[in-house]
């Protein structure tokens, strides 16, 4: 499983921007992701409970949004939504549509606790 | 543009960056790429290649489509016409890339060990080990594994992927991920479609298309050597797509700079 590895590339992503902002925590990873992404949500969720430990995001959680799955007819030329593993266009039935959304894997944005530095005295 | 402060933010995605914000908690738009870091090295790999004007091509399948035997066949037909090198990505072992040597051919072997595929990091120091000014064409057969692989950018040029017909036609609807990141997709090991009374080439081709792309699919066998001349002239065609006409390789050469530190 490669998301283990995507996850550690992830960690590395959020504590290089924890640092640019001078924050020693991370309370919220947000992440976008479609089905045609090829990484599996649920694998990332456990790679991440294992890769976190130690890191800025040890407290973080992670959520994760579903991208739609969305394809454009150059033959008639609207979007529909599309289901795998037959990405046809919903209007026309036309088989060869393009990919408009549904291979996104992004990093949406992280939240840090507003007062970080207080919680970090108090523990 | 940084990649931090939200600037990269347009009217188009913005709606995707704000998200609500739980109390006592301050947000930042980041709106990255997850696998940024190994992009940014595969650019850089890139850029080792374009230097030198050496072409890479990363061959990905399941364990067992033929991968290495094409490898072979190809490195015996193109002998004197291009120089040739090959990067092997596997679990354990170096067979493969003995089988590479056999025919005369450098070959680099990274084993992963328990990763199950190749990464950007990892072919970066495979190229650090290769002369590329002696390189004309570069092939990068991955680890045998229909999933991990597409997600990594190495600083190829193109991305094949294999699927062998005693598989099923039906490999493309079942990883689309991995057909979907093919430039061209290969039908290996057609000498066996007599005894595959199943596989149906255009049922194969079928579930590849309906997964809104369009790539070229070859036929080919590297036992009996159909279908290996179309392969051949695809990669000429690879040749001259992407490698810079002689005389520009000096202005290539004083524009790239390096983006790793
Ligand atoms: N009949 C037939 N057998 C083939 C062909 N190509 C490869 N094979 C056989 O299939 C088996 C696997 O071939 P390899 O070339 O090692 O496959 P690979 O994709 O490199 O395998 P991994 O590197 O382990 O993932 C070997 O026994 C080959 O002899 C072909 O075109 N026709
Ligand atoms: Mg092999
Ligand atoms: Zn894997
Ligand atoms: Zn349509
Ligand atoms: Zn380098």
């Amino acid at each position: 499983m490669h998301e283990l590895s995507v996850c550690r590339g992830l960690l590395q992503q959020v504590a290089d921007i924890a640092a640019t902002h001078q924050q020693p925590q991370v309370s919220r990873i947000q992440l976008r992701i479609g089905p045609l992404a090829g990484v599996e949500p649920q694998l990332l969720q456990q790679a991440f409970t294992i890769a976190r430990q130690g890191s800025v995001a040890e407290q973080a959680e992670l959520a994760i949004e579903a991208a739609p799955l969305i394809v454009h007819c150059p033959d008639c030329g609207q979007d529909s939504p599309a289901s795998l593993p037959r990405l046809d266009c919903g209007h026309c039935g036309q088989q060869q549509t393009q990919l408009k959304s549904g291979d996104e894997l992004l990093l949406l944005s992280i939240a840090f606790p507003s007062d970080a530095h207080q919680e970090q005295q108090d523990v | 543009m940084c990649d931090t402060c939200g600037c990269n933010i347009t009217p188009g995605n913005r709606h995707l960056a704000e998200q609500p914000i739980a109390q006592g908690e301050t947000a930042v738009s980041v709106l990255q790429g997850l696998l940024s870091e190994n992009d940014r090295i595969a650019m850089h790999n890139r850029e080792h290649l374009g230097r030198h004007g050496v072409v890479a091509l990363n061959l990905m399948s399941s364990p067992g489509s033929g991968k290495t035997a094409l490898l072979e066949r190809t490195i015996e037909a193109l002998a004197g016409r291009w120089r040739i090198a090959v990067i092997e990505g596997d679990l354990e072992t170096e067979n493969d890339a003995q089988r590479i040597r056999a025919k005369g051919v450098e070959a680099i072997q990274i084993t992963t060990g328990t990763a199950c595929h190749l990464d950007a990091h990892m072919v970066h120091q495979a190229l650090h080990q290769l002369d590329l000014a002696q390189l004309d064409l570069l092939f990068i057969e991955n680890v045998g594994n229909l999933v991990c692989p597409a997600s990594f950018d190495l600083g190829q040029h193109a991305n094949i992927t294999l699927l062998s017909v005693t598989e099923g036609d039906d490999k493309p609807a079942k990883y689309p991920v991995i057909f979907r990141a093919a430039e061209l997709v290969l039908l290996s090991k057609s000498d066996l479609l007599p005894y595959m009374e199943e596989f149906s080439p255009a049922r194969a081709r079928q579930a590849v298309r309906q997964l809104a792309i369009d790539p070229p699919i070859i036929q080919l066998s590297a036992k009996n050597g159909d279908g290996i001349d179309d392969w051949l002239d695809w990669l000429e065609g690879q040749m001259r797509q992407h490698r810079p006409a002689p005389g520009q390789f000096r202005a290539i050469a004083t524009s790239a700079s390096s983006i790793l530190k």
